[in-house]
């Protein structure tokens, strides 16, 4: 298990057999219910799903957009686990999201989030949501996120 | 009926806010946001780390509220944009929020709002974000 997860296609072939339990073992984002649906070298695809327990505003019966924070966020950290030669954790550093227009009642959103540049110490993604195509985009978002130290040989749960 | 009731009666309608299980405590125009610590709040089980889009849907509504309780406006701020910054790990404990509005302008507001635990001076994260003021058209 530890030699297949530091050999990025291994890693990537591991996500992809266990795309399901990707988000299934992340509470909040299995209390908002996005999905990946698809897994590239620094490429992530999702979709988050129409879902009347997470409006934001009543009246537009429209998402809040903190769910799409969530589904980038979330999307964006996957990102750099498939950019990465080594398979280390990250952290959030900061993430901005702009909002283009409103989340169309009762679509689904797609997203997808690309980790674009890799240092030692700090990956740079970008991520967008849409619905149906990229060009039907309702917000998008710039992401640093830290990676954190090797652990020490042993230490890594398999 | 007074801004701090109006603001409480629209967020009781509020889907995500229940969702998340948050509440706010107003005194005057003086608010603080409190997010209860649930399991599913969180993002990573092995280091029982609250998930960066809770803690960002929790301040974003947070940064809302605070702009509602202060801005003349009937409809809801509808978000520009927001940068959250991550400062430390949310542990599995209780959350809290307080928001700052920078600048409020004619159609949109700047807001601060910063989120921490134990230690008020010690935030997890902060963030800053631009609003629409869906203001009634002036005739």
């Amino acid at each position: 298990m530890t030699d297949a997860i530091n050999d990025p296609q291994k890693r990537i072939e591991l996500m992809r057999e266990n795309i399901n339990m990707m988000t299934a073992a992340v509470p909040w984002a299995r209390e908002t219910g996005f999905q990946v649906t698809k897994i590239e070298p620094g490429h992530i695809w999702g979709v988050q799903p129409y879902k009347e327990h997470l409006i934001g505003d009543p009246e537009a019966g429209v998402i809040h957009g903190g769910v799409i924070t969530t589904l980038l966020d979330n999307l964006c950290g996957m990102s750099c686990t498939t950019a990465m030669q080594e398979f280390r954790f990250v952290a959030t550093l900061d993430l901005r999201i702009d909002y283009m227009r409103p989340a169309e009642p009762k679509q689904d959103i797609l997203a997808e989030a690309e980790c674009y540049h890799l240092t030692r110490s700090v990956a740079f993604c970008r991520a967008w949501a849409y619905h149906e195509t990229r060009d039907k985009v309702i917000a998008t978002a710039q992401g640093a996120f830290a990676i954190n130290k090797a652990r020490p040989k042993g230490s890594m749960p398999s | 009926m007074s801004r701090a009731d109006e603001l409480q009666g629209f967020l009781s309608g509020v889907p995500i806010v229940e969702t998340l299980g948050m509440r706010c405590e107003i005194k005057g125009d003086d608010m603080t946001a409190v997010l209860p610590f649930q399991d599913k709040l969180i993002g990573n089980f092995t280091i029982k780390a609250l998930h960066g889009g809770a803690i960002g849907t929790f301040l974003e509504m947070t940064a809302m509220a605070q702009l509602f309780l202060e801005a003349d406006v009937e409809r809801p701020p509808r978000t520009i944009n927001i940068t959250v910054d991550y400062l430390r790990q949310g542990r599995a404990e209780d959350l809290f929020a307080r928001a700052t509005v920078i600048k409020m302008g004619r159609r949109m507001a700047s807001v601060r709002a910063e989120a921490w635990q134990a230690e008020r001076n010690k935030p997890v994260a902060a963030l800053l974000g631009h609003f629409l003021l869906r203001r009634e058209d002036p005739a």
